[in-house]
């Protein structure tokens, strides 16, 4: 009985819940336990996902989960969560266009919708709509063909016309004389936003309850070959061994992949975004807008949550530049004039791996036991959950599942693209 | 944020110039004869380097001009600035 509650006690985590916080508050919240361990490397793992962003750690957390492999390890360079995981603006909306796209950002928000319980941690997964602006004739027609095509896959979708949207979201100037005036616009109802930390957290907490070792300051500086396969990593705290390892580094994906001696259809750019002080309720949605390329939400501290664009060359300076912040503001202001006295509070970039078709790849590689889960672009967050349960099933099984199919290296080749650039709206 | 010495115009803004993408890759001189994978190769697959990049900008707001840079992508400090058709120098 004794034994049986302290092996209880060391494998499962406490739960989250009303009396734990209650109880925790007596303390003054200093015993909460640890959300994760802090290992050493072992030796040798049964597979070793690269990169401890939200992706990552899902799919971790799937291989322990859905494919029993508990002898696994994430490796991170920096702190997990601390690359474009924690920079983004955390827009949530599956409604893409093409049909390959469609099934794989749904299935990710099939996935959100019941994280928080899954989990036992609130990732504040909040579906508040995401409305898509149209200023223009032929954005007009592309946002009605793509709610049909969203329509058709089952994908919940409206189509506003420009009093629909005053109506929706209050602030928006509709005046038929700004620059780009507002001609209409589509509704995702059951797209919004969570929290990105918190999902990060969460993937992070659950796989290190299913035994897998969470490795933070662990930078990959080489992969070892066996001929065409897999061999091990290097790593700034030794040499891991491993047949599998699953790369899902982001902007970083190019560099790894250099290391094994594979190139990737990617470029690295900078993509910035910006919060504003503090401020009670104004906006209870996401509105994005790919003409002008403004978008923008309100955190649940108050801040307003601003995306710009990316720069168009390639950097991994994590800075990027001011006239793009600013080109932003500017539509920002003419869209929403109630704004033009708030003042900013924080401006960050992060890099991005954008594919030429503005689609990611989850993919095995030439080289056998190596994988790649990259590409993801300006619009990754949306999909973590989706993204670590398939990339998760494509290395348990060596064999990608139907959804993430098309989503393979080979299609540079064969030239079957999943062209998302023009069609996705904004491509966050 | 960074300034871009034009070989025509001298030191701007790098807001007044547009970025070309890697640069020396060269147009196959018999496409009919190039497999699938080399056309990927072409067309998509780029070095996409985190450190010194060869790469080809145009003043777009000024001369109008293309021409090649050497530039560290880590920190966007530029080694060298070069004309189109020259070599890429050796850093
Ligand atoms: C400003 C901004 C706004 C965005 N807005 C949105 C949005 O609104 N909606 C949306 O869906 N998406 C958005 N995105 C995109 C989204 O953030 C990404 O697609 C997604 O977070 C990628 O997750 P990830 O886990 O793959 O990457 P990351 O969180 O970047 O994780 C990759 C990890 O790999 C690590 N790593 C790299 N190299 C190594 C190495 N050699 N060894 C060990 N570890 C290494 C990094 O340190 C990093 O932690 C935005 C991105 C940015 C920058
Ligand atoms: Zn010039």
């Amino acid at each position: 009985m004794n034994i049986y509650k302290v092996i209880i006690q060391n494998s499962m985590k406490k739960k989250y819940s009303i009396f734990s916080l209650i109880k925790n508050a007596f303390s003054y919240h200093e015993n909460w336990e640890k959300a994760w361990k802090d290992p050493e490397p072992k030796k040798e793992y049964d597979a070793v996902i690269v990169g401890g962003g939200g992706h990552g750690l899902a799919t971790a957390y799937y291989l322990a989960k859905k494919h029993n492999m508990k002898n696994i390890a994430v490796v991170e360079k920096g702190w997990i969560g601390g690359g474009n995981t924690g920079r983004n603006t955390t827009i949530i909306r599956s409604n893409y266009l093409w049909d390959a796209s469609a099934g794989l950002y749904d299935h990710a928000l099939k996935i959100w919708e019941g994280l928080s319980q899954e989990l036992n941690y609130n990732v504040m997964f909040s579906q508040r709509g995401v409305m898509n602006l149209a200023h223009n004739l032929q954005d007009v027609r592309d946002l009605k063909r793509r709610t049909h095509a969203n329509r058709l896959n089952g994908i919940d979708a409206i189509y506003l016309n420009t009093e629909e949207v005053k109506k929706f979201c209050p602030i928006i100037n509709t005046s038929p004389n700004i620059r780009y005036p507002v001609l209409g616009g589509t509704l995702q109802k059951r797209a919004g936003t969570a929290r990105h930390d918190a999902v990060a957290w969460g993937y992070a907490r659950g796989a290190d309850e299913m035994g897998v070792d969470i490795i933070q300051n662990c930078e990959v500086k080489g992969i070892k070959r066996n001929g065409d396969s897999v061999a091990g990593i290097e790593t700034t705290k030794g040499f891991i061994k491993t047949k599998k390892v699953g790369v899902v580094a982001a902007g970083h994906s190019s560099v790894i992949a250099n290391m094994a001696g594979l190139r990737l259809p990617l470029e690295s750019k900078p993509l910035q975004a910006l919060v504003s002080e503090p401020v009670k309720p104004i906006i209870d949605t996401v509105v994005m807008s790919n003409a002008v390329h403004a978008y923008v939400s309100q955190s649940d501290k108050g801040e307003l949550v601003i995306g710009a664009g990316t720069d168009d060359y390639v950097s991994y300076s994590q800075k990027g530049s001011h006239d793009i912040v600013e080109g932003t503001l500017n539509a920002i202001l003419e869209l929403y004039p109630i704004f033009s006295r708030m003042r900013m509070l924080r401006q960050w970039g992060g890099i991005v791996d954008i594919c030429p078709d503005a689609s990611p790849i989850i993919s095995k590689t030439t080289i056998s036991g190596l994988y790649f889960n990259c590409g993801w672009g300006t619009g990754g967050f949306k999909a973590t959950p989706g993204s670590g349960d398939l990339f998760a099933h494509t290395i348990a099984n060596d064999e990608p599942h139907k959804i993430n199919a098309a989503f393979n290296l080979n299609r540079f080749v064969s030239g079957e693209l999943v062209d998302e650039h023009g069609a996705a709206a904004v491509a966050h | 944020m960074f300034l871009i010495d034009c070989p025509y115009c001298g030191e701007r803004e790098q807001s007044e110039f547009k970025a070309g993408g890697e640069a020396h890759i060269v147009r196959p001189k018999q496409p009919t004869e190039l497999s699938d994978d080399e056309w990927a190769e072409y067309l998509f697959m780029r070095k996409n380097i985190k450190g010194i990049q060869f790469e080809r900008w145009i003043h777009i707001h000024g001369c109008r001009k293309w021409f090649n840079v050497a530039r560290d992508t880590s920190n966007d400090v530029i080694k060298v600035v070069y004309k189109m058709g020259e070599k890429p120098p050796t850093i």
